[in-house]
């Protein structure tokens, strides 16, 4: 195998690793967007709380492991009280109100950030068990915490396909988001439903921050860029479809890598020209225009 | 009865705050500034980051700026001193109107910052234009005292050019013949791994890449993998703050740092080697300081800023200090009075400083002209080799005042 070919393989697992982090985000975007009909401009923020609470957790526990474990079920819950605090009312509302107020969460929830963790940036030490690098080629190692990244990624998208294919809370997601009233005279409670669903959503998106803080750093605004490249994906794939979101991460991950190496000028470009082919092709997205799938 | 006592007693309440209000109004007439211009209090702009990557550069380069002062009584030129901070959050989109408010809002006699090099050029177009006394204690942006030079703009740090084009030449010398380049995509960036390059060039070495990401990202991967697919003999890097403790720590996970040396400007390695820990040891590093100094003013200033602080001063710090002792030397000849414009700045410029880093002047640009360091990291300290270059000056390319 030519040394070349070697690099490029790895910088495919580079685009790989991006691409499923992004999936556990975009998933919890797309399945809000599509069962619950809800714009949730918020979904960056709470990724940086899943962040937040890891660092913090991390400083208080001493391991990222036990942080993660405390931090899921508080995201859990943190996502069921907005639910029924700010979400609710919105449901059968227009798409605008719901912007607005998901901005407005933004805007809170970053002055939260603020005034609770301050405006540095910080570090989360790799799991000491997991702080080894295997070597690949004659100058290059690859970090094993990555690898687990990953690993840790297809077992939540299998888990989610699970969920959604064989389970009978799947079976409501899908035919609630098809037909809710039907659902509903058939006895199913369709509001238990889109609770589980939205706090489902938060705790992707904030496990996802919780598992990138040793690779991407803890820092203000870190919500707000992964948000647009969600939407991204979210368009890409389809609103609504698990299937979609997964096909749309890994296209952006690989395009993000490849552009910074072969074009670091155009780099911010190259996601939202792959944006617009895929859309010239398929307007609703690669599995667009049908219920989630 | 109750009535008349109420009322008189309701007069006279209201009667007092009518007499306190008119006071209050009247003391604010009282001009901040008497005519003399020497009694009131010396305003000093310090616009640095306190949050954000390089919030531990602005504290060290505030507490050591106090520290000159308080060392000489606290006051400048005779004159008492008001410090008025703002964090500029190393933000250029923010970093004019912040200036504005110092100088327009806050009225201060002298403008000093920042660390980050797109927020210094906002602050040396603003001081440029309202004739306000500007001294730059770390930004190494080359055209403040280049292109864009004026008597009102003083830095007593470095140019991104003086310890790269070092670097550049101490690679070339060691016998490195390529060398990969990465930085974030910013001012300082681009000049750091230009000087390298022409130090590099200059010495028969060539750089076959260029790489570059926004700020702040700290996603190296894919780019670490270009540069070991490159297979260059040397790696330059140029990265401050947080941005440095991830790099060096990913570079030697990506097991680049056993095969492919990193070299880099200090900041690369300054502050942050009780992060970095392992992965910095051996690490050569160019910078117009080191650990391991043996100035007697070096020893005396690092066990000062122990005390004062209870942490290590860094370059960062050094920095800060001889800001102190520009402004110190400056006003000492003009006895506080800023308003005697050119003598101030003609006493700034000839002012020699007796620094931690060793004595050094100004150039004709109002940068440092000085010795530049090799460094090696052992421990925790980037100890001192060698002299790299010496008495080296930024070309101050455009500058019309030399």
């Amino acid at each position: 195998m030519s040394d070349s070919f070697v690099f490029f393989l790895i910088q495919v697992l580079n685009g790989v690793q991006e691409g499923l982090l992004l999936f556990l985000v975009a998933s919890g975007l797309t399945l809000i967007f599509g069962i619950l009909r809800v714009i949730n401009l918020a979904h960056g923020s709470f990724y940086m709380l899943g962040a937040y609470l890891a660092y913090a957790l991390t400083q208080l526990t001493g391991n990222l492991f036990f942080a993660i474990l405390l931090a899921v079920p508080l995201a859990i819950v943190f996502g069921l009280a907005l639910e029924a605090l700010l979400f609710r009312p919105l449901y059968a509302r227009d798409h605008l109100y719901q912007v607005l107020l998901t901005y407005g969460l933004i805007l809170v929830l970053e002055e939260t950030r603020s005034l609770v963790f301050g405006d540095d940036v910080h570090g989360v030490d790799v799991p000491h068990f997991l702080d080894f690098s295997i070597h690949l080629t004659g100058a290059l190692s690859y970090p094993a915490y990555r690898l687990g990244i990953s690993a840790m990624c297809l077992i939540i998208a299998g888990g989610l396909w699970l969920l959604i294919q064989k389970t009978r809370l799947g079976m409501a997601i899908r035919a609630g988001a098809s037909n809710r009233e039907m659902v509903q005279s058939l006895g199913i409670d369709i509001a238990w439903v889109y609770r589980a669903v939205f706090a489902l959503g938060v705790a992707l998106a904030a496990f996802a921050g919780m598992i990138a803080a040793p690779v991407a750093s803890v820092f203000p605004g870190m919500g707000n860029q992964i948000l647009i490249i969600s939407f991204v994906v979210v368009v890409i794939g389809g609103i609504g479809s698990i299937k979609g979101a997964f096909l749309g991460s890994l296209l952006i991950g690989l395009a993000d890598t490849f552009g910074q190496v072969f074009a670091p000028q155009l780099a911010g470009m190259t996601v939202y020209v792959l944006m617009a082919a895929v859309l010239l092709w398929r307007p609703a997205g690669l599995f667009g225009g049908r219920a989630a799938r | 009865m109750t009535i008349e006592t109420k009322t008189a007693s309701r007069r006279r309440v209201l009667k007092g705050l009518a007499a306190g209000a008119g006071l209050a109004a009247a003391s604010s007439f009282v001009p901040a500034r008497f005519a003399i211009g020497q009694q009131a209090k010396l305003r000093l702009g310090l616009m640095l980051p306190y949050t954000g990557t390089y919030a531990a550069l602005g504290k060290n380069i505030d507490d050591a700026l106090r520290l000159a002062i308080n060392e000489k009584g606290g006051k400048l030129g005779g004159r008492a001193i008001e410090y008025i901070t703002l964090d500029d959050e190393s933000d250029p989109a923010k970093g004019a109107d912040n200036a504005n408010k110092l100088v327009s809002g806050d009225k201060v006699d002298f403008m000093i910052g920042t660390v980050h090099s797109g927020v210094v050029m906002a602050m040396v177009k603003v001081a440029r234009d309202t004739d306000t006394m500007l001294v730059i204690p770390n930004g190494g942006v080359g055209a403040a005292t280049g292109a864009l030079c004026a008597p009102n703009i003083f830095r007593t740090s470095f140019t991104n050019w003086q310890p790269a084009y070092a670097m550049g030449k101490v690679a070339a010398a060691e016998g490195r013949k390529t060398a990969v380049v990465i930085s974030w995509d910013y001012a300082a960036g681009k000049e750091s791994t230009d000087a390298f390059t022409q130090g590099f060039t200059e010495g028969g070495g060539k750089t076959i890449k260029e790489l570059f990401l926004p700020f702040p990202n700290v996603e190296f991967q894919p780019l670490l993998t270009e540069i070991a697919a490159t297979k260059p003999d040397v790696s330059y890097a140029f990265f401050a703050g947080g941005g440095a403790v991830k790099f060096v720590k990913d570079y030697a996970a990506a097991g680049l740092g056993t095969t492919i040396p990193l070299v880099g400007p200090g900041f690369l390695t300054d502050g942050t080697l009780e992060a970095q820990g392992a992965s910095a040891q051996g690490l050569e590093t160019t910078l117009h300081y080191a650990d391991g100094l043996t100035f007697p003013k070096n020893i005396a200033f690092r066990a000062a800023f122990k005390k004062t602080t209870g942490r290590d001063a860094d370059v960062y710090a050094m920095h800060g200090y001889d800001t102190g002792s520009l402004l110190i030397s400056g006003l000492a000849a003009v006895k506080g009075d800023v308003k005697a414009r050119a003598a101030l700045v003609a006493a700034m410029e000839k002012t020699v400083f007796n620094s931690p880093r060793g004595r050094f002047t100004l150039s004709k640009a109002h940068n440092p002209i000085q010795d530049i360091y090799l460094r090696k990291v052992k421990g925790l300290e980037n100890l001192y080799v060698r002299v790299a270059i010496k008495d080296l000056a930024d070309p101050a390319i455009g500058c019309k005042m030399t």
